[in-house]
């Protein structure tokens, strides 16, 4: 089951760690990072069902920041 | 306009214009929320102090307007704190919103049994009214206004200080001079410090208003709500029924248009609809800073507040730093001047402050970046974290629209003593804020004494140089002192706990008060 709860121990540190891992990558260079920290992160997970349960949820509608569409 | 009477505070020609002239162990140039707190603080430690400002009034501009427990803390010990919870707001809870629906509910007193809530909003003119009042019937405090200092000529062991007054210039000679005088500080000037930082360059309106009705206690923040799509709402209640209501504008706002009162007017009216009625407190449009001095004594020369840091205002930490930064000092200045303490104990005033500093700037900058995103992908991530808050508790607790004001701890500090003891399951560590509690039918923070305080679980234990506490049978003490029979702590002047024990031995107590006076060790 995916956790829905936090699991992290400090929140703010991750997210920005995560974050400032980005600085000064373009778009293209971002993506390829997301893609590389996804696989590793998927391996670490290593449960198929929850890496699909995390697909479901993030294919969920995103929003749009600035124009205020869904 | 304003809902607040601003009075003047009189000048009165000082002595020294006329001749008489006498050395003063400190001199504070400002009086702000630092400047009047560090000469009460001082004062109630016996030593005696001037406080110079250029003008003759109170914070113009609501500016800060959370108050926190620390400050409170410190404030109650001059008799003030209880007037400015009556005259505030108490407020513990905060809710952020997405558009129009709210995603996450903080609360910051999860349990009772405190003297002090963790915030009471009460605008900065309030704050500073009641300081001045205090240091008006305390005679080892001299507030002068419009008092401006002009030039300083620091000395190997002291200060002389230029002064302006409406009657011609005049000179103290200072011990110790301790700036306070605020972001645009002229005694950094003076003394061509530089102040790094990083500059943010979106531009917020603070437009606070006097409203009638029932106005919402909590801390409201919005992310992109129907009435303001572009960008983020802040909202927080204030005394008088004053609201105040602080747009993110964006980089490319032009300040005087915002500024005009009926563009101002056009977003409180899409705010709070067609048949809501304000009146205009104070309106402000405001870029932001977070800046720090690379080291904040320099000689006999002391910087307290935003003199020697700021922060942006997300998180309430600038005017409650400031008054930590008096409170840490005070003690260390009064130690020194007493001869108790080497006057090597000032630096320590600029490590523990600093790391607080660094802390603060931290949480203050992350929040800056969470609401006004820096660059693309700190955007995405800043919005899938809003997308997922609705359906996922994780994400809520990652949405920051600003870490509100905790005292900071200085771990590692060259004052503390470390845990001797391995089998500590809570409790505050050495550098940590003492937390009070319920004692008998008072209050832990109410039995703090003015200097050292040695608290024992168990029987009253003497040490000289501290005051001694003993708690016998108060559950909630012994539990957020993770005490047994024996728990022994010792807390300074400032509220922080310097070190602590499973077993009270005077020895190792005794020279845990030595080091945390900067004293060398003895054995
Ligand atoms: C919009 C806004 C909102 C804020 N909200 C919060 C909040 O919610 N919570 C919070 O904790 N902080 C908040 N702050 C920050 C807070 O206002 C400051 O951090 C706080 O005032 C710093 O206190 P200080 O004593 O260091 O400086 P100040 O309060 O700025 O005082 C400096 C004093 O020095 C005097 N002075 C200057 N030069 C001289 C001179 N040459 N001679 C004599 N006197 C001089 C000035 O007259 C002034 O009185 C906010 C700030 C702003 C602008």
């Amino acid at each position: 089951m995916l956790k829905r709860t936090s699991n992290l121990a400090r929140p703010d540190e991750v997210y920005n760690a995560i974050v400032d891992a980005h600085k000064g990558l373009d778009d293209e260079q971002a993506r390829a990072f997301d893609a590389r920290l996804i696989l590793l992160l998927a391996n670490h997970v290593g449960d198929e069902a929850v890496i699909r349960e995390a697909l479901a949820a993030a294919a969920a509608p995103a929003i749009d920041g600035g124009n205020g569409v869904v | 306009m304003s809902s607040y009477t601003y009075r003047t505070y009189p000048y009165v020609r000082p002595a020294e214009l006329d001749g008489k002239s006498v050395r003063r162990p400190v001199v504070i140039v400002g009086a702000g929320m630092a400047g009047p707190t560090l000469a009460l603080a001082l004062a109630e430690k016996g030593v005696p102090s001037v406080v110079l400002d250029e003008d003759d009034t109170v914070s113009l501009g609501s500016r800060s307007i959370c108050q926190a427990k620390h400050s409170l803390e410190t404030w109650d010990r001059f008799g003030i704190a209880g007037r400015m919870t009556e005259k505030g707001i108490t407020w513990t809870e905060g809710e952020v919103y997405l558009r129009d629906k709210p995603v996450y509910r903080f609360n910051l007193a999860p349990e009772p049994g405190h003297k002090f809530p963790a915030f009471v909003n009460l605008q900065q003119y309030y704050v500073e009214e009641f300081l001045y009042e205090r240091c008006a019937g305390e005679p080892l405090v001299e507030l002068r206004h419009r008092n401006k200092v002009v030039a300083i000529r620091p000395r190997a062991d002291g200060v002389a200080v230029d002064v302006e007054t409406p009657d011609g210039r005049y000179t103290l000679d200072a011990d110790w001079l301790v700036a306070c005088d605020g972001v645009r500080s002229a005694v950094r000037h003076m003394l061509d410090l530089p102040y790094p930082g990083e500059v943010f360059h979106d531009r917020f309106l603070i437009a606070d208003i006097r409203l009638k009705g029932d106005l919402p206690k909590e801390r409201r923040f919005w992310f992109y709500p129907p009435f303001h799509p572009t960008n983020s709402v802040l909202l927080h209640r204030q005394a008088d029924d004053v609201l105040r209501v602080d747009f993110q504008l964006g980089r490319d706002a032009d300040p005087e248009e915002e500024k005009k009162p009926e563009n101002v007017d056009k977003r409180l009216r899409q705010m709070f609809g067609p048949d809501a009625r304000w009146e205009h407190e104070w309106t402000s449009v405001y870029t932001f800073t977070c800046r720090m001095m690379e080291r904040f004594v320099h000689g006999r020369t002391i910087f307290v507040g935003d003199a020697a840091h700021v922060v942006s205002p997300f998180g309430a930490r600038g005017g409650n730093a400031a008054v930590a930064d008096a409170d840490n000092l005070a003690w260390k200045l009064a130690a020194v001047i007493a001869g108790r303490a080497p006057a090597g104990l000032i630096d320590s005033y600029c490590s523990e402050r600093r790391a607080a500093s660094v802390e603060n700037i931290r949480h203050s900058t992350r929040a800056t970046d969470f609401i006004t995103p820096k660059f693309p992908a700190s955007r995405v991530f800043r919005d899938a974290t809003l997308a997922l808050a609705r359906d996922f508790p994780f994400a809520r607790s990652l949405i920051n629209s600003g870490r509100l004001s905790v005292p900071t701890a200085h771990t590692g500090s060259p004052l503390d003593t470390p845990d001797r003891d391995n089998d500590w399951a809570g409790g505050p560590p050495p550098g940590c804020a003492a937390v009070d509690a319920p004692l008998g039918d008072g209050w832990l923070v109410d039995r703090l004494g003015r200097d050292f305080t040695v608290l024992t679980f168990g029987p009253a234990a003497a040490i000289p140089g501290a005051r001694s506490v003993s708690v016998e049978a108060e559950e909630l003490a012994q539990r957020r002192y993770d005490a047994r029979p024996g728990t022994t702590y010792l807390i300074r002047p400032d509220r922080y706990v310097a070190a602590r024990w499973r077993t009270f031995d005077p020895q190792a107590v005794q020279a845990a008060l030595d080091r945390a006076l900067g004293k060398e060790p003895t054995c």
